[in-house]
């Protein structure tokens, strides 16, 4: 069956913010989707919440509404509408979540709309545990023994059966949330609390533990045909118990023999023919027992995935696009294999190299969270790496990850060798327990001379991977004795990069510099070479240039072409809290950039998630990590004639010196001005000279200075660390106390660079600016104002494009002050400024925060609620073609109100408390766009998830420094008809207002307390704002409950005046929903 | 860390890889040829049909899950070498009872290790299929190209006669637990059973498997038979097997299949499925590099289905040679090549590709079932 032609208007459903468990690789499936759709000559109606995304650029799809993914909303747009179909599996567990709800709900039959790819049916027999249990039993599978519950009394009366330890999963939920494993009673009974809770359906499934069994992903393609193949086999380094996206994982599978993997390949079809998922991909996991081979089936996802992106990258196969095409009835021979170009999609692909992904964790973010790993996913990144064995692959993978580590060890990073090498009981402790920080015990323990078996017996590592490690240590022991660069043997030298070793390791073990390593190896011919990705193992010729390095004999990199110019893209690396999705899409934009302008783009990232590092996205393509010895690499081989630094976020900026260094030509705002505006002294001389305010501010290399500065500038202040990102370790001191404690908490996170102090200027309102320059002009692409105070990171707050509350004076002062930075750093690209605005003697005082001239995390934001492509018109400039040639005479004009909203892990990390501050938290973002501010925010609020209550009660604590306009906002929830609960404080200031309140014991006052109105379902909103932070003190304890509880919890005042409003405003008007398209019919058109 | 002892590998168009000796030392001539299944090194090197071939794996860790005493495709390896990225040096697999260097060394079969055999398979697939000579011995590089060049190669050679059995015997081992999802093992054969003979021109052990697990008597026949020695066995049933080599020079299999053509049913595979063509009075010719996987597409014309299935081959039947009796029934999806033909009047069939799989996907094995239908 080839196309169907009784389909015209096809609706995605994207994946939302990103969060811990659904990142970037749903913009990357979807983009895929909206293109191969839209190839074949179909409508796409896009709805998606995230504006960081690229799938939701209006050039993308037809149709595009960013608006909340809640059913009622999407049911808004399917009205608007009417598509013939829409396809769910390719938006993630919202994606199919909602498209679940829709039919449940009666939108899609009362509209028409056919589910395509999955039906309703298929979706929940994969989803639902009893049926897909149920299923696999069907077709001869095993699965581990197991049995849904609804209730504690039922738990405990299947446990009997199944024997501890004993798998809690609720049902579901998304990326395994709440999954975790309880090895004692006490634990179990908490563990299915808390999994009832966290069910939407209120189920659990309790599973015998499989617990150090291997484990496996196949990435299976059905089409509507019956035809069915595997695009790749994943093996997991950590065993099971980890949740897979937390795990080292490794493709292809390493250790099955032919027999053992085609029975695992043919109980993958089986499973996707009986699940019944009609067509496109789906991922199933396996479980092996090592000392048997006994198989179990883990779960399917009748869906493209985390894994799947992950297998996209790793072969070059293109499931979701793939997917796309099969969901509108071709057949998988009857597409083409893109790399090929001769051969079919109909095949499987088979690999030449060992691809290494390691997630990224970000526990220094939330200190009181668990760091143990468990079935549960608490990872926010990943890097993948590409090499001729795992053992190079491993190694580039760790330096990949970006976290300092330069290989497996002896980078000066680890502590062997060093006063706080760790002892061997506690070698033996870590290895025990799965964590961030095991990798590197297993090569301490190897240190130790622990052997592999023993190592195997504590952590169930497979030996084969372990021995692979241990040929690592046993090298850089072997390259440690030949005693310095100048002894080396070239052949030795050549096997030790085989290894994957980085010239930085060599340069530890050898004493010498990495820029010395390189120079010797590049004299003795020890050269990268870079191979192509191609789904074949050579077997066909390769069109798509998708690359690698290794060190081997034969280059595939194509020479430079005449008369075309070159231009490197560093990308951003594994996501984190901080840098993230926002500077994909600008790395993206920069390559659309430069293909419009007929000049090659080359990306280089190590983000398997992304769209940058989809083979079409840019001419040529890099999967390489982001150090300057592998980017070096690639200018040495590819000769660019420029490198783009300021998009890809933090990673590429921290190469720009060396980079620039080696003479490699960085284009658009020099090196020496980014590094100037990061100079406190420099900076502040440039402000002084165009007669701009900072707050008084000092910088500290030691404790001492950091006192004497510190009373210069007086209380409250700002401490942070420099030159990091996503404000880490920043902190707010309001006494001497605070002070000595984060300042001495900044110089460790600053490693032996400066802390900054500042003023922190109290009830101040931030304000942020995107603007380019050319050199000539500037456009200000976005003035933002935030909604809560300065204070909160601004990736964490939300903000208003335009700003609402700022008089003229202020926004047009806020203009000129941008332009004259901008012009006086002479900027080539982006900048980003931010400003508070403090009311002083009755008039606002304009101050300047930061500058960074660079992308920041605002563009995509700035883009879409202005509909001017930032990214792009700042890549061109830096280009060569100057604002003007590109038709930008002036900045562009919002025309609705736009509301971002941050989207944060807390339910992922049980009892962390959830108070905003200096220090970012937040996983990504969400906006809401309507005509006016109060429905702007409320959709922003929906879109993050949080449903602003219309009836109930409400808890109301403010804090004594910060009581401000709550009695007013009091007074407007009492007229809504809510009923308001305070503790004693908060309910005198509100009764002495007139304002009736509900007064309700503290926690250690006994009960009924706030927590039991929690659990009991009673309590529709927290409004706390905090007077201390942590998880031990009693509001601590009430935020994480709310969060627990799903109870919506507002910290800032700011943030309470505007939800207050926003539940006003819903009183009376209804959310609408508009498309991009519609808002801004210009956008994107070539000017 | 071992010394670790030099090998060559020389081509015919004069290029030399420079690797580390594995497995036995010594030096053979062979064809140069990749293979780009990822898992089944072991079932590979026991195929009889590499025989006269030096073979280099596409996947570049191999080795890891060692040898055991079960994934065999003949009781010995048969290529003349072996050539990987990277010889694993632990070995990680329950069943696993050896690694994959003591076995080399223990069949004396010549392996080369450490070279980019990337590069390898791209000189292979842009040049075409060549001569080579791998040494552990001879490290001159004119010396083993003038070697590479005056070896014989595949064309022309009845290599059939190198791999098959001697005698006739019965077949009585059944596929093995993994086969099957059940984990189910096929008993004994009842008395009533049909009975099959196979041809043996160097077949894989997992095609007898396949035959005893269809419920019938099987019997061995060494490729050189008659069609009077097969028809003496009273068969309800013959196949053709699968074998190394060029099928042009083996008249003798060609005459006994003439022979038996039209008086039992025929199902052959790969080289059997050439030598059907030949008998019938179709041409077969050399490709340019040959299909050596697990991943290879083919589609089954009577179907519409597509099935993954796993090759070797360097020789096919030319489409446009076929008399008119015999109809494709696949095709190759990525070169169109024939990969099945049936015959219009006589109950005979046959694929080029491997149903048995070992290594490789169990898409084509209802093949087999087609077989049994046809005995009756």
């Amino acid at each position: 069956m080839p196309r169907r032609n009784d389909l015209k208007k096809i609706l995605l459903i994207g994946s939302g913010p990103i969060i811990i468990g659904q990142a970037c690789e749903f913009d990357y499936s979807g983009t895929q989707a909206c293109k191969a759709l839209r190839e074949e000559g179909y409508e796409v109606v896009l709805v998606n919440s995230n504006p960081a995304t690229i799938m939701t650029d209006p050039e993308m799809a037809d149709r595009t509404y960013i608006e909340p993914l809640t059913w009622e909303i999407v049911a808004k747009v399917i009205e608007r509408e009417r598509p013939d179909a829409i396809l769910p599996t390719l938006g993630g567990q919202t994606g199919l979540n909602l498209a679940m709800d829709l039919a449940r709900h009666g939108v899609l039959a009362k509209y028409h709309v056919e589910m395509i790819g999955a039906s309703a049916e298929a979706i929940d027999k994969a989803e639902a545990r009893d049926h897909f249990k149920a299923a696999m039993e069907k077709i001869g599978l095993e699965v581990p023994k197991g049995q849904t519950v609804q209730s504690l009394p039922e738990a405990r009366s299947v446990l009997q059966e199944i024997g501890l330890p004993c798998v809690v999963r609720p049902s579901f939920t998304l990326g395994g949330s709440g999954s975790s494993i309880a090895y004692n009673r006490d634990e179990f009974d908490d563990l299915v609390q808390h999994g009832l809770d966290l069910s939407p359906i209120h189920q659990v499934l309790l599973e015998e533990s499989v617990i150090g069994w291997k484990e496996y992903e196949m990435e299976v393609m059905r089409d509507a045909d019956d035809n069915v193949v595997i695009i790749c086999s994943i093996e997991n380094f950590d065993p099971m118990g980890v949740h897979t996206g937390d795990s080292i994982t490794v493709a292809p599978a390493q250790t099955l023999t032919d027999k053992e993997y085609q029975r695992m390949r043919d109980a993958s079809l089986a499973v996707i023919r009986e699940i019944g998922v009609d067509t496109g991909g789906s991922n199933i996991q396996f479980a092996i027992d090592p000392k048997n081979g006994r198989m179990t089936v883990i779960e399917m996802n009748p869906r493209v995935s985390r894994s799947s992106a992950l297998a996209s990258k790793a072969t070059g196969f293109p499931i979701a696009k793939i997917a796309a095409k099969l969901a509108v009835g071709y057949r998988l021979h009857e597409l083409a294999n893109d790399i090929t170009r001769e051969t079919k999609a109909c095949f499987e692909p088979t690999i030449d190299y060992v691809v290494v992904k390691i997630p990224r964790f970000a526990f220094e973010k939330f200190p009181e969270a668990d760091p143990k790993l468990t079935t549960q996913m608490k990872s926010v990144g990943e890097t993948m790496a590409i090499g001729r064995t795992f053992k190079e692959a491993f190694q580039k993978a760790l330096r990949g990850l970006e976290v300092g580590s330069f290989g497996f060890g002896c980078d000066g990073k680890d502590l062997w060798g060093t006063s706080e090498q760790p002892g061997i009981d506690e070698v033996r402790s870590k290895l025990a327990v799965p964590g961030d920080q095991r990798v590197w015990y297993l090569r301490y323990a190897m240190k130790y001379g622990m052997s592999i078996d023993e190592i195997y017996e504590i952590t169930g590592i497979d030996p084969w991977f372990l021995d692979n490690l241990l040929e690592i240590v046993e090298m850089e022991d072997e390259l440690r004795q030949i005693g310095g660069l100048h002894n080396v043997e070239d052949a030795t030298l050549r096997r030790a990069k085989q290894f994957g070793f980085s010239d930085r390791q060599l340069a530890v073990l050898w004493n010498t510099t990495e820029i010395d390593v390189r120079r010797h190896r590049k004299a003795h011919g020890v050269i990268a070479t870079f191979k192509s990705v191609d789904t074949c193992a050579a077997e066909f010729e390769a069109y798509t240039p998708y690359y690698y390095s290794t060190y081997e004999e034969e280059d595939e990199t194509p020479p430079k072409r005449p008369g075309k110019r070159r231009i490197v893209i560093l990308g951003g690396g594994p996501n984190r809290i901080g840098q993230g999705i926002e500077f994909d899409y600008c790395c993206c934009h920069a390559s659309f950039a430069l293909r419009e302008l007929g000049i090659e783009s080359i990306m280089v990232n190590s983000n398997p998630e992304t769209v940058s590092t989809d083979y079409d996205t840019s001419d040529l393509l890099f999967f390489e990590p982001l150090t300057t010895e592998d980017v070096l690499n690639i200018c040495d081989r590819v000769q660019p004639d420029g490198v783009i630094v300021q998009f890809g976020g933090q990673t590429p900026l921290n190469l720009a010196r060396a980079l620039s260094n080696a003479g490699v030509p960085i284009i658009g705002t020099s090196v020496d001005t980014i590094e100037d505006a990061e100079d406190r002294e420099k900076f502040a001389n440039f402000l002084r000279k165009l007669d701009l305010k900072q707050p008084a501010n000092g910088i500290a290399r030691t404790m001492a200075q950091a006192r004497s500065e510190m009373n210069k500038i007086g209380f409250p202040v700002l401490v942070r660390p420099s030159f990091v990102l996503g404000g880490r370790a920043m902190e707010i001191c309001y006494d001497a106390a605070q002070f000595e404690r984060f300042v001495a908490a900044a110089f460790i996170v600053a490693q032996g660079q400066p802390v900054l102090i500042d003023r922190f200027l109290e009830d101040a309102i931030e304000v942020d600016v995107d603007a380019i320059g050319d050199g000539e002009r500037v456009i200000v692409g976005g003035i933002m104002e935030h909604i809560e105070e300065a204070g909160v990171h601004s990736g964490d707050s939300a903000c208003v494009l335009p700003p609402h509350s700022l008089p003229r004076a202020v926004i047009d002062e806020i203009h000129d002050s941008t332009c004259k930075m901008a012009a006086l750093l002479n900027v080539r690209g982006l900048m980003n400024v931010q400003y508070a605005v403090k009311r002083e003697d009755g008039r606002p005082v304009v101050y300047v925060l930061e500058v960074n001239p660079r992308a920041s995390r605002t563009v995509p934001f700035v883009s879409k609620a202005t509909g001017m492509p930032l990214a792009k018109a700042a890549a061109k400039v830096m280009a060569g073609v100057s604002l003007a040639e590109q038709g930008y005479a002036s900045d562009p004009v919002p025309r609705s109100c736009s509301v971002k909203e941050a989207v944060f892990p807390f339910r992922k990390f049980v009892g962390v408390d959830v108070v905003l501050g200096p220090e970012m938290k937040s996983t990504g973002e969400v906006m809401g766009v309507s005509d006016n501010m109060p429905i702007a925010f409320a959709k922003s609020q929906l879109a993050a998830g949080t449903v602003l209550p219309s009836q109930g009660k409400i808890f109301i604590s403010v804090a004594d420094r910060a009581k401000g306009n709550i009695a007013e906002l009091a007074k407007m929830l009492e007229e809504m008809g809510f009923t308001l609960i305070a503790t004693k404080g908060t309910a005198l200031t509100l009764e002495a207002a007139g304002v009736k309140v509900q007064s309700i014991k503290k926690l250690q006052e006994g009960h009924p307390n706030l927590l039991d109105l929690m659990i009991d379902g009673d309590l529709q909103l927290v409004i706390n704002t905090p007077r201390g932070k942590g998880a031990r003190t009693d509001e601590g304890r009430i935020r994480a409950a709310a969060v627990l509880h799903g109870i919506p919890c507002i910290t800032t005042l700011q943030g309470a005046d505007a939800a207050v409003h926003a539940m006003l405003a819903l009183k009376s008007e209804e959310m609408t929903v508009e498309a991009v398209q519609d808002r801004f019919p210009e956008y994107g058109r070539k000017k | 860390m071992q010394m670790l002892k030099t090998a060559k590998l020389a081509l015919e168009d004069g290029t030399i890889y420079t690797g580390n000796s594995f497995g036995a030392e010594g030096e053979v001539d062979g064809e140069v040829c990749f293979n780009t299944s990822m898992t089944g090194y072991q079932e590979i090197l026991t195929d009889p049909s590499y025989r006269g071939q030096i073979v280099t794996m596409t996947y570049t860790q191999i080795g890891n899950y060692g040898i055991n005493a079960e994934d065999v495709e003949s009781h010995k390896p048969h290529l003349a070498g072996f050539i990987v990225r990277e010889n694993s040096r632990r070995v990680s697999n329950f069943r696993a009872d050896g690694d994959l260097c003591e076995y080399l060394s223990r069949y004396h079969i010549v392996g080369l290790a450490g070279i980019d055999t990337r590069a390898l398979v791209r000189r292979i697939r842009t040049q075409g299929a060549m001569k080579g000579v791998l040494s552990s011995l001879d490290l001159d590089d004119s010396s083993l190209v003038a070697k590479a060049q005056a070896s014989p190669g595949l064309v022309g050679r009845d290599l059939v006669r190198e791999v098959m059995p001697e005698n006739a015997t019965g077949w009585t081992e059944p596929l093995s637990r993994w086969a099957r999802l059940s984990n189910e093992v096929a008993k004994n054969v009842p008395a009533n059973a049909p009975h099959i003979v196979a041809l043996d021109y160097g077949m894989k052990w997992n095609i007898a498997r396949h035959l005893f697990d269809l419920g019938g008597r099987v019997t061995v026949l060494p490729g050189m038979a008659t069609a009077e020695d097969v028809l003496a066995q009273k068969p309800d049933g013959v196949f053709l097997s699968n074998g190394p080599g060029d099928p042009e020079p083996l008249g003798y299999a060609i005459e006994t299949i003439r022979g038996l053509l039209g008086k039992k049913p025929i199902f052959g595979i790969c080289l059997g499925h050439q030598l059907l063509g030949l008998a019938c009075g179709a041409k077969t010719y050399k490709l340019k590099f040959g299909h050596r996987g697990a991943n290879q597409p083919v589609m089954n014309q009577l179907t519409g289905k597509v099935e993954i299935t796993t090759q070797n081959h360097g020789f096919a039947v030319d489409p446009e040679s076929l008399p008119k009796e015999l109809e494709i029934t696949h095709f190759n999806l990525n070169d169109n090549t024939v990969e099945g033909m049936r015959h219009a009047k006589a109950p005979a069939f046959s694929v080029q590709y491997h149903p048995e799989a070992s290594a490789g996907p169990h898409d084509s094995d209802y093949l087999f079932g087609q077989f049994r239908e046809m005995i009756g």
